[in-house]
């Protein structure tokens, strides 16, 4: 990369932690002007958080970074705007009651005499940018309603107007279809030959090599390697993604695998997931993998019935559930463990004895009455079993650790006494030492006969845990892979590519 | 929604017109007329009498001042329900005043109302602002501790018009070409204000901040600012309403402005500013005002009874929350479907 000309921009060495999670340790990334640089990596390998310290939304602990040259110290997204970087995120955040003119010009219009505002003279420039990108948005029309591709061209237009040198796009692609990606690549290239610099996140490696020029790697928080995309394929930027030991670590012990408790057959829900069939076996251990946003947590609630879902069946052990009850799927035996458990698994303001007993709280009733000393008793049994760390069962959960409050969210749907466990993210945000105690307990309750659907986004824990691990893109199931032959390139591979299903 | 739609410098005439008249502002200035005429058919001296011309206009002036404050605030998805604690103090503070400093220049006592109204809501927006706590919480314990500091300061006292200066009195009742001065004052305030949201980026940060906080964060806007801006504005216009109070009733006891604040979000409400943030304007606030107060006045002459008047504006605001739902709705489907189309 050297000889060539000054970087537009260039961290080197950058470090950020929040507390003790460590999210970036030597990030590096160098962006040429009329470049489109490709930045991958798995889920929580630290693209977003990089993306964030460009954009001025977070301060960097350590490293450089220069802008043409120049060390910049941003504190501000209004600094980093200033100096040229504009991000366009995924879901852009515009404002829905103003028009695309003023969401285009908000904080920096022209202003006159009395600092009267030139509507006029905006409103010309934004016929004109989009004229030049080429698309049809009326510019006197409020924001709402703007399709997700119309808010990022406006996203687009806002940088061009203020002449950005760097446009950073964290993953555009996600929400938008075939027809629109293609507009968006033709801007970008346009925007290219204008000798922007570009950088491009995408977990979609077609659209990174149809539109790239650089790709850089990125794996838990540390740079991996620079290359330019001639000189690699597909196969060898997954091996760099998931490029770690995958020991291990978390031991699944074998169980004897039974009837089949879950059955779901054709669920479709449009435009979200479609045609999903499996099934899990009592005594097993079922991994959904796939990247974020890829429908596996849209399929576990539909199947739990918070969300609805238009045609498909589900039954727990051989009895088919109504679709969109709750309730009625957690008499059948089917308990869901939510991702964000803070906000949907917990409420974190009450006892763990109150939490534990939440979902069971109808059979501890005497006369319509709870007693405190009834629900300790039928909480004590679970918070021993699951071994919750807690100074007592009256203790307020929020107080507890992120380890522990997962474990008061297990004991509380183990103590309904479920058939079938869907869990999602089970260890996110916990440390590594608690994380194997949960993996052991899930394990233990497989080993119990219960059936266990583990939505996951890290590969060592879908490849130590799962008996079977499928994998979903873009609301499709893409492959069903054995615990044998379940590698991290061949699960990365179907949660990436839009190719041949692997088997 | 006249400012907002006014955008477009350069569209036709014809749509121009179309979207002044299908404005929300139009259709409570229609509405108001309806109230004064059907009023007037009943009993001519509603409108026709001097003083009913007077009454009409004067009326509602100073809850419009201080409307106009809170819908600065509404707009920046704000809330403040101690404007009638602000306009009771500062109205006892301007008789004291008087009482001890009986040649007090009247114009230097409008600035002095302004500016401890304006210190008022400063404390509101620090609080709020730099405490990061909701604007519902930390105002409504102002709406009590600033009328408790009140009940202390005044006690059973009350300041009485033979207090207060002649020339300063007369303010309150004085017309010019029929119209009262305390309607022009109002009307000034709202032209400036008005102004000032629709044509500076001052303003357009107000409406965007309302919009949609967390993009004005990605935007850079100055967020912290304008919301302390928005409760100063607040704070100086319940400040003058104060003034202005003294000014037209002469008599201040503890109590002067006591549910001015109801009155204030309820004519914003009713004139179109959306209690989400983000849209309406200021004139829709002093519409909504005259629309409310001139019902309060109507309804005696019209027949009904006392039992039924609160009923009514009850019902008033909340016919313009669903009409603001509806509204919304149906304008997000007419987007939906022009973007399908386009």
């Amino acid at each position: 990369m050297d000889g060539q000309s000054t970087p537009t921009l260039e961290l080197r060495d950058v470090s950020k932690s929040f507390g003790a999670v460590v999210a970036l340790r030597d990030a590096q990334l160098t962006m040429y002007p009329g470049s489109i640089h490709a930045l991958v990596g798995e889920n929580g390998a630290g693209k977003s958080t990089l993306v964030k310290i460009m954009a001025g939304l977070y301060a960097r602990d350590t490293g450089t970074f220069q802008m043409e040259g120049k060390p910049v110290e941003f504190r501000t997204t209004a600094e980093a705007k200033a100096a040229g970087v504009a991000v366009i995120y995924q879901e852009p955040t515009l404002f829905p009651d103003l028009s695309v003119t003023e969401n285009v010009f908000m904080g920096r219009q022209p202003v006159g005499r009395f600092g009267r505002i030139d509507r006029a003279a905006m409103r010309a420039e934004v016929v004109e940018l989009m004229t030049r990108l080429g698309v049809a948005i009326d510019p006197d029309r409020p924001a709402e309603g703007l399709s997700i591709a119309d808010q990022q061209i406006i996203e687009i237009a806002k940088a061009i107007s203020l002449d950005a040198k760097a446009l950073i796009m964290d993953e555009p692609t996600a929400a938008l279809s075939g027809v629109e990606v293609e507009r968006l690549f033709a801007v970008a290239r346009s925007l290219r030959d204008e000798g922007r610099a570009l950088l491009f996140i995408s977990h979609r490696f077609d659209e990174v090599f149809a539109l790239c020029d650089t790709v850089t790697v990125m794996r838990d928080g540390s740079y991996v390697s620079t290359t330019p995309i001639a000189d690699t394929d597909v196969a060898s930027i997954v091996r760099m993604m998931v490029g770690r030991d995958v020991t291990e670590l978390f031991p699944k012990v074998a169980a004897e695998i039974g009837r089949p408790l879950l059955e779901v057959t054709g669920l479709t829900q449009p435009g979200v997931f479609q045609d999903i069939s499996f099934q899990v076996h009592s005594g097993e251990i079922v991994a959904l993998a796939g990247l974020v946003g890829a429908g596996r947590s849209e399929v576990a609630r539909a199947i739990f019935g918070v969300d609805p879902y238009q045609t498909g069946t589900v039954t727990i052990d051989g009895k088919a559930l109504p679709a969109g009850k709750p309730s009625a799927s957690m008499k059948q035996g089917l308990a869901l463990v939510p991702e964000d458990r803070r906000k949907q698994g917990l409420v974190i303001d009450a006892t763990v004895a109150s939490n534990i007993t939440d979902a069971i709280r109808g059979t501890l009733t005497r006369g319509g009455l709870i007693t405190t000393g009834a629900e300790n008793a039928a909480a004590r049994v679970w918070a021993r079993q699951l071994e919750v760390k807690t100074a007592s069962l009256d203790a307020v959960v929020g107080t507890l650790s992120g380890g522990n409050q997962q474990k008061v969210v297990l004991a509380k749907w183990l103590a309904a006494n479920p058939k079938v466990l869907i869990i999602d993210e089970p260890t996110r945000g916990i440390d590594v030492g608690t994380k194997s105690e949960v993996h052991r307990r899930m394990s233990e309750l497989a080993g119990m006969g219960l059936a266990i659907l583990m939505i996951s986004s890290e590969l060592p824990e879908v490849l130590g845990m799962a008996d079977r691990v499928l994998v979903m893109r873009e609301g499709h199931l893409t492959a069903a892979i054995d615990r044998a032959s379940a590698t991290a390139e061949n699960v990365m591979f179907a949660a990436t590519h839009s190719g041949e299903e692997v088997q | 929604m006249s400012a907002v739609s006014a955008t477009t410098e350069r569209v036709s005439l014809g749509s121009r017109l179309w979207s002044l008249l299908s404005s929300r502002e139009t259709g409570i200035f229609l509405a108001l007329l309806l109230v004064v005429v059907a009023t007037t058919v009943r009993n001519p001296a509603f409108l026709f009498s001097p003083d009913g011309w007077r009454d009409m206009l004067l009326t509602p002036s100073i809850v419009a001042v201080v409307a106009i404050g809170q819908a600065v605030v509404i707009i920046t998805r704000s809330v403040d329900l101690s404007v009638g604690s602000i306009v009771g103090l500062t109205a006892y503070l301007v008789g004291t005043l008087f009482v001890a400093m009986p040649g007090f220049p009247v114009p230097l006592m409008f600035a002095v109302g302004i500016a401890f109204g304006a210190l008022l809501g400063l404390v509101n927006g620090a609080l709020i602002a730099f405490g990061k706590v909701p604007a519902m919480v930390i105002t409504l314990g102002t709406l009590y501790a600033f009328r408790g500091i009140n009940v202390a300061w005044t006690g059973s006292n009350r300041i009485n018009a033979s207090d207060m200066p002649d020339d300063f009195l007369a303010l309150g009742t004085q017309q010019i070409l029929t119209i009262p001065v305390l309607t022009i004052l109002a009307m000034a305030i709202l032209v400036v204000v008005g102004w000032y949201m629709a044509n500076t980026r001052g303003g357009r940060e107000f409406y965007a901040i309302g919009s949609d906080p967390d993009a004005a964060e990605l935007y850079g806007l100055a967020k912290t600012k304008r919301v302390l801006v928005a409760f100063v504005a607040s704070g100086a216009a319940s400040g003058l309403g104060g003034v202005l109070f003294a000014a037209r009733y002469g008599t201040i006891n503890s109590q002067v402005g006591d549910g001015f604040e109801l009155q204030a979000i309820g004519a914003a409400v009713i004139g179109g500013v959306a209690i989400v943030g983000g849209s309406g304007t200021v004139l829709g606030a002093v519409l909504g005002a005259y629309l409310l107060l001139t019902i309060n006045r109507a309804l005696p002459v019209l027949g009904i009874p006392d039992f039924w008047q609160r009923a009514v504006v009850g019902a008033l605001i909340i016919g313009a929350i669903i009409l603001d739902r509806v509204l919304a709705n149906r304008q997000a489907k007419r987007l939906l479907a022009e973007r399908v189309s386009a």
